[in-house]
């Protein structure tokens, strides 16, 4: 059975001053398996993190719905946790009260709260940096953090907004292996969300290529590749395959996107 | 030494710092121990110090600056208790504000001083007389200041609060409330700074102790040494109770200071 359906989903957004509406996302027709880590690939703005945080609940659909275990998605919840692309972390909560804040929404007890953040604080190896506010971290520490926030909640599906983006290229290579660990461990539901071809493909078993705002599905890849995955793998033929196929279905894209800039 | 925004050693602000002050009583007692400036109008350091020391030791000036303090804080916290929730309320819920804003706006501009004679003719010149002034000019500007603070509380960490479960009580409880208490208390220790202007104002008109007071019964007397002493124990005050303030909110909120 199906995790998450997205049905028909479109996103319009009123026109300013008199000008037409512009169209975000086309209807789209998406669903994601259970334990999945499915990537969607397109060019930026082409909707991907519109259609994202529809299915987050931040956002509502023009048309359409979402689905999660068959009901309907009516607004944001702990069932669907997510991380950002910007920082998110609460800057006056330290690491563990950030990991925490869920946890204690829910009403759960301290010491329960307790071994819980300290599980996910050694997963994402933030181990002796638990009392430390945010500021104090570097933005790969953040984002470990603000990931440990999320699956410290146990949501059913871990939704990612280019989580990585804002991270220099070395420490984002990192942090796709420590994900991409975490799924392994867990096979939690994942939709991540990227432009960034190599970490499409390298996290994903299933990669969606969106076009050009507005934005649809252009083509759906399964990926073939073998678990565990080691960094080693984005040099194999087989990778380099994926790779070569994937920029020649967003490059189209890319220029497209670049094209609607100039009006 | 003039590079745009380029920090200077914390030695060397100290220095700059008094170097000032030097600087502005070396021009005071210049002007006045030569008598360019005649000692009718303008006390010399010396007298003015002189005169410090006889309002405190014959005059009990103690007790006046501590009934001005007194005024300052009880109509301060007064203004406090009553405008920091409405503000917090009117940046939270947007139909707050509509209801509120436009009024608090215009309220805002109704200068406090010129309620005095109203607040003598309701209040007589008692003690709810001086503590209404500092309540009328604190009360608008604190709401009005707070609810911008509030209305620009970070929207992607509500974002993921909500994603994280909290409903509509955790967000204002532990998103809103939390992220702007920082910059809340940094508005409350502005405008008590300016209640310490209210007060004086107050005491000007129909008191019969307080700094503002002693003001004016110096005046009578033509005696400037003590007119500049009030007004510069007035600035002593506002330095200390600022330095206070600034001390408790880095104490308080450790997490906000910015390096």
């Amino acid at each position: 059975m199906s995790k998450l359906v997205i049905q028909g989903i479109s996103r319009q957004f009123p026109g300013v001053r008199g000008a037409e509406p512009t169209r975000a996302l086309e209807p789209v027709t998406l669903s994601v398996a259970d334990n999945d880590f499915i990537t969607i690939l397109g060019p930026s703005g082409c909707g991907k993190s519109t259609m994202l945080r529809i299915v987050a609940g931040l956002d509502q659909p023009s048309t359409g719905r979402v689905l999660l275990d068959g009901a309907p998605v009516s607004g944001p919840g702990p069932d669907r946790g997510m991380v950002f692309q910007s920082y998110t972390l609460f800057p006056w909560l330290t690491v563990k009260q950030n990991i925490c804040f869920g946890l204690r929404e829910k009403g759960m007890a301290q010491a329960e709260q307790d071994r819980i953040a300290a599980r996910f604080i050694a997963q994402v190896g933030l181990k002796g940096f638990e009392d430390h506010y945010p500021k104090m971290l570097s933005g790969g520490m953040q984002q470990r953090t603000a990931l440990a926030r999320a699956l410290a909640n146990d949501p059913k599906i871990l939704l990612l907004d280019e989580p990585f983006g804002a991270l220099d290229n070395q420490t984002r290579a990192l942090m796709q292996e420590l994900l991409l660990g975490i799924w392994e461990a867990d096979r939690k539901t994942v939709m991540f969300v990227t432009h960034d071809i190599d970490e499409a493909i390298f996290m994903a078993n299933r990669v969606v290529v969106m076009t050009a705002r507005p934005g649809r599905i252009k083509c759906d890849i399964a990926i073939d590749l073998p678990h565990p995955r080691a960094y080693t793998v984005k040099t194999t033929p087989e990778f380099a395959a994926y790779k070569a196929r994937l920029t020649e279905e967003i490059r189209a894209e890319a220029i497209a996107a670049a094209g609607q800039e100039g009006h | 030494m003039f590079e745009p925004l380029k920090p200077v050693s914390p030695g060397l602000r100290i220095a700059l710092g008094i170097a000032f002050f030097v600087a502005f009583i070396a021009l005071w007692a210049g002007l006045t121990l030569t008598g360019i400036v005649p000692s009718l109008f303008l006390a010399d350091p010396l007298k003015t110090l002189m005169a410090g020391w006889t309002l405190f030791t014959e005059y009990g000036f103690l007790t006046d600056i501590g009934w001005t303090v007194w005024r300052v804080l009880g109509g301060f916290v007064v203004a406090a208790v009553i405008a920091v929730p409405l503000g917090i309320l009117m940046g939270t819920f947007k139909t707050v504000e509509a209801l509120l804003e436009p009024f608090v706006s215009f309220a805002r501009y109704l200068p406090a001083s010129a309620f005095i004679p109203l607040l003598i003719l309701w209040a007589g010149v008692g003690e709810a007389q001086k503590l209404s002034v500092i309540f009328i000019g604190s009360v608008f500007q604190i709401i009005l200041m707070i609810a911008v603070i509030v209305g620009a509380t970070r929207r992607d960490l509500v974002e993921a609060a909500r994603t994280l479960g909290a409903r509509r009580n955790g967000v204002v409880y532990r998103v809103i409330l939390p992220g702007a208490a920082p910059q809340i208390a940094e508005t409350l220790r502005l405008v008590l700074g300016w209640a310490w202007t209210y007060v004086i104002v107050a005491e000007l008109i129909g008191a019969s102790r307080g700094i503002g007071h002693m003001i004016m019964d110096s005046q009578r007397l033509l005696d400037t040494g003590q007119m500049i002493f009030g007004i510069v124990v007035i600035g002593l005050i506002g330095l200390i109770s600022d330095f206070l303030f600034k001390l408790g909110n880095e104490r308080l909120f450790p997490w906000s200071l910015s390096r």
